[in-house]
């Protein structure tokens, strides 16, 4: 795979290395009435390479911090640099890119659209970044036999099952080779048996030198992860490193 | 696979898109058939407009309303007979000058038949002039009739008709005021919208000189001029204005004796008003149509919120904005140009329908004309169409771009 931006794997990000790097990051939700504060203040650095867990009780800001992550969402405050870049300030078409470059996105309700099959779905990210036809085909047919789905690729999505879908979108989420992957419940969907299967996946992608953050209730898939972010009311209260 | 994308984007709609789009065919069907129909009735205005004679100018003796080299105002000024070479020489704009005197309550026999009827008298230029031709089998009269004051008349075809009934008058011998006259010519039905003296088609013509001598008069009703084009006119006017003053000591510029009806002034007045009705009649076609043009944006709105989710995903996934709003663009578009083929088609066909209505017996069509489609009103109502495509997919189109990902992509 000769992508340029694969390289960025290494920790090639930032002068300082740190592939997400957020300093004093806030959300307000501001309806008119009333101001909702989801982020109160967050430092997150996390380096290539890492898997992240972030975990917490419901309303405690976690996606909320994960589509910052993923620029899905501007911080009301803070600065945010992804791989080195200063992501504040730039245009929707700007984050669009930042997106389709850097991150991978994996959904608990996978997101696939409906009426393309998988492989037309892996195919998505690809053709937003531009990829040619033909390259397009080669590597999103690379993806879905890399998730083990080489015979499933004319599906479409209402003819997979649940982890199958989960895993088309891990392919989709990998098409473009980005610098991080970001998962927000990704077995949450998932019986117990397609679940691990996800979570061997996700982990086996780690093992590859891939920086993962995953948003969880999933006991389990946050003891796989190396360190373990805990968030209640919008700032990080434990930040932890597993026991290896 | 991208042409799976921009399509199925709204493929859930089917029944919808299949009324829209023929809301805007009825729309282009209307639109269009308006349009046809003003087009058709302009044609028939100036039809109708050249039907008395073409850049003529017709002028009626007056009064003076000013006082001029010690002369009083309130004198009458009238032509006489043998002002008209005299106007001619002094009228070098005119390509034609002419003198009219009419009887109006006059007499006409024949066999048992009387009735009584306008009868003028003119020079034989009014043939042309004024747009007096012959139906087949007659002639107007010419100027060996007019030189030897021959007895020789013309009618217009409802006269003839009064008269003769079926009977063809052409060669039939009619008492004038109790003096026979040769009927040399009928009146060519024609449209006929301006009218000085009644309708062409329910007076008689005579040569000029004739009257003359039967009625003993020298004075003219009226002078007729025409100008070759119609740029001409205002020249043809003050030559006029100049050489009748000159004759009759009264100031040129004296409105009351100078005025005249000049019809390439009047038709030029019928073709704006024309061209304004037409516009008319576009705006209320394009007030269908943009109805039409509101229900398939309606429709992209639904598909809008339907796909809302699918539309945060693409947005995830890095989609420019150009990739959100093109398939909605283009389904606009699409939809309304496609009802505009259709409608185009409808009202071409009913545009050939109309056109193969008779005229003869059908008063309707006679006055409105036979609708009519231009290239104008094509490229005018493919423009429309075009506007109203890319309005209609736009609005929506910017709907999907401000699509929030991350609220889209929240599930509780």
């Amino acid at each position: 795979m000769n992508w340029p931006l694969t390289k960025k794997h290494n920790g090639e990000a930032g002068g300082n290395g740190h592939i997400i790097e957020m300093v004093g990051i806030t959300k307000v939700y501001d309806t008119g009435k009333i101001k909702v504060e989801a982020l109160r203040g967050i430092d997150l650095v996390v380096d290539p390479g890492e898997f992240v867990a972030i975990v917490g009780p419901s309303g405690s800001g976690k996606s909320t911090l994960l589509n910052l992550v993923g620029c899905l969402d501007t911080p009301t405050d803070g600065s945010y640099h992804l791989g080195g870049e200063a992501v504040a300030g730039l245009d929707r078409d700007a984050l669009a890119d930042v997106r389709n470059r850097r991150v991978g996105f994996v959904f608990q309700n996978f997101n696939l659209l409906p009426q393309l099959t998988a492989l037309e779905n892996v195919e998505m990210p690809l053709l937003f970044g531009g990829v040619g036809r033909r390259e397009r085909r080669r590597r999103a047919l690379d993806q879905l036999a890399r998730v083990g789905l080489a015979d499933r690729v004319e599906h479409r999505p209402t003819e997979l099952s649940g982890g199958q879908m989960q895993r088309v979108a891990i392919a989709r989420a990998l098409a473009m080779e980005p610098d991080i992957v970001l998962a927000d419940e990704p077995t949450g969907n998932l019986d117990t048996g397609s679940g691990s299967d996800v979570m061997s996946l996700l982990t086996e992608l780690w093992g590859q030198g891939r920086t993962l953050v995953v948003v969880t209730h999933d006991k389990g898939l946050a003891r796989r992860a190396g360190r373990v972010v805990e968030i209640r009311d919008g700032l990080v209260v434990t930040d932890e490193l597993a026991v290896a | 696979m991208i042409a799976t994308l921009f399509l199925k984007a709204s493929s859930l709609q089917r029944k919808r898109a299949v009324l829209t789009v023929a809301a805007i065919a009825w729309g282009t069907v209307a639109i269009l058939m308006l349009l046809a129909f003003g087009e058709g009735l302009r044609n028939q205005m100036a039809k109708a407009q050249r039907g008395m004679g073409e850049n003529i100018a017709v002028w009626w003796s007056g009064e003076t309303s000013k006082v001029w080299q010690g002369l009083p105002e309130g004198r009458p000024i009238r032509a006489r007979l043998d002002d008209l070479d005299y106007l001619r020489g002094r009228m070098p704009s005119a390509s034609g000058v002419l003198g009219e005197m009419t009887s109006w309550q006059t007499t006409l026999t024949w066999g048992t038949t009387t009735i009584t009827g306008r009868v003028t008298g003119a020079n034989w230029l009014y043939g042309e002039m004024r747009h007096h031709y012959a139906r087949p089998g007659g002639r107007f009269f010419n100027a060996h009739d007019e030189r030897d004051k021959r007895r020789v008349i013309f009618l217009g075809n409802q006269l003839a008709e009064d008269i003769f009934g079926e009977v063809e008058p052409v060669g039939e011998i009619l008492q004038v005021a109790g003096v026979p006259y040769l009927v040399i010519g009928v009146l060519n039905p024609k449209l006929q919208m301006g009218t000085y003296k009644g309708p062409d088609e329910g007076g008689a013509v005579i040569p000029i000189t004739t009257f003359s001598a039967q009625w003993s008069r020298h004075r003219l009703d009226n002078v007729v001029f025409k100008v070759a084009e119609a740029e001409d006119m205002p020249a043809a006017r003050e030559q006029f204005a100049q050489a009748l003053s000159a004759r009759y000591r009264f100031d040129p510029t004296d409105e009351q004796v100078t005025g005249l009806w000049d019809t390439a002034e009047s038709g030029k007045t019928l073709s704006t008003e024309m061209r304004r009705f037409q516009v008319f009649l576009g705006v209320i076609g394009a007030l269908t149509l943009l109805v039409g043009g509101i229900g398939v944006a309606n429709i992209m709105y639904a598909v809008v919120k339907e796909k809302t989710r699918e539309i945060g995903v693409q947005m995830a996934l890095g989609a420019h904005r150009g990739w959100i709003t093109g398939p909605f663009i283009l389904q606009g578009m699409t939809y309304t140009l496609l009802g505009g083929a259709f409608g185009l088609l409808v009202a071409i066909a009913l545009v050939m329908l109309l056109q193969l209505v008779p005229v003869e017996g059908n008063d309707a069509i006679a006055f409105l004309g036979k609708p009519t489609l231009s290239g104008e009103i094509a490229a005018a109502t493919a423009a429309l169409l075009g506007l109203i495509g890319i309005l209609a997919g736009y609005f929506p189109a910017r709907r999907a771009a401000s699509v929030d990902p991350a609220e889209t992509l929240r599930y509780e």
